[in-house]
């Protein structure tokens, strides 16, 4: 199985250090076996999120199996429903925000995903934090 | 509608924004995160810088420019509230509306916003003031753009007591009374300033 193979993993943060952490975390978890970005701030560099930079940020992390978003506060779920609706038709179904905590989520989706799993399997062990 | 009033509409609603920026950011600090005058600003100075640019396009059109821009822009959930919102008029609005079309037209970018917000009346946003100004609107009669900002602003103070479900003030629960909400308070600003532009037709 190939790695492009593997869900994509975006981390949207208000914080770009927050969404950065994150992503180091990630890393050390599962290496370079998943796509990965993680972006945070306003356009001007502020605390906040940036449509377009999240836009970027699924490019980045684009997979054919797909790409899981985790958020933090709800302008970073809100930006990145917008964003999803402004990709390319033929990629927005394949684009899911999952209702998880940022960290967390990302280590567990990112997990997931490294033993190329399904999206829908990615989303689920992060959701499965919400659950208890 | 032609580019003169397109524009006095524009530079209405942006210097309306940017004159409150700051009463708008401390509302938002304290029951927010302390960032709507910021964000808004910046997102109707981009408005503004693209002004031009804007107005050349028909209504529906330039709708639709103002709203991608507040969106890309602003940098905060209020980006695709209000992005969502002029967008869904853009999509409703003939380029040379009635009343009854601007209602309806309202009327339906409500929609879009209640679902882009997963939020209802009565939750402390930014709907509280725009559903009643858009029934007021619907309900039509004389010197409409004399009555709604006043419409607007009473919606907009009958926030201070609510308690806040959605958005970053839901996390303050109880402690979110007693405050007005700041997207409240910034759509009754954009409707004052749109009114304002009528009056002085």
């Amino acid at each position: 199985m190939s790695e492009q193979k593997n869900v994509g993993i975006v981390i949207v943060s208000h914080s770009a250090k927050v969404a950065e952490g994150a992503a180091d975390m990630v890393r050390q978890m599962v290496g370079d076996s998943v796509p990965l970005a993680a972006v945070g701030g306003n356009a001007d560099g502020g605390l906040g999120t940036d449509v377009g930079a999240i836009m970027g940020a699924i490019d980045k992390a684009w997979s054919e199996s797909g790409v899981a978003i985790l958020v933090d506060l709800g302008g970073a779920e809100t930006n990145s429903e917008m964003a999803i609706e402004m990709m390319p038709e033929t990629r927005r179904d394949r684009i899911v925000i999952c209702n998880a905590p940022l960290v967390e989520g990302a280590v567990m989706a990112a997990t997931e995903a490294s033993g190329g799993s399904p999206l829908d399997a990615v989303r689920a062990t992060a959701e499965e934090l919400m659950g208890g | 509608m032609d580019q003169d009033f397109k524009r006095r509409l524009i530079m209405a609603m942006a210097d309306a924004i940017i004159a409150h920026a700051e009463e708008l950011t401390a509302l938002d600090s304290a029951i927010g995160d302390g960032d709507h005058g910021l964000n808004m600003k910046r997102g109707f100075e981009a408005v503004l810088a693209d002004a031009d640019n804007i107005t050349a396009k028909p209504l529906p059109d330039a709708l639709k420019a103002i709203g991608m821009t507040l969106v890309m822009k602003v940098g905060g959930a209020s980006g695709p509230l209000y992005g969502t919102l002029a967008m869904g008029l853009g999509k409703a609005l003939p380029p040379e509306p009635s009343v009854a079309d601007a209602a309806a037209a309202l009327d339906r970018a409500i929609a879009d916003v209640k679902a882009r917000g997963k939020s209802e009346a009565g939750q402390k946003t930014m709907l509280d003031v725009l559903i009643p100004v858009q029934v007021a609107f619907a309900a039509g009669g004389e010197d409409l753009a004399t009555r709604l900002p006043a419409v607007a602003a009473e919606a907009a103070d009958a926030t201070v007591p609510m308690k806040a479900i959605r958005g970053r003030a839901s996390f303050l629960g109880e402690r979110s009374i007693g405050h007005m909400d700041p997207g409240a308070r910034s759509s009754s600003l954009l409707v004052q300033a749109i009114c304002s532009v009528f009056n002085e037709a």
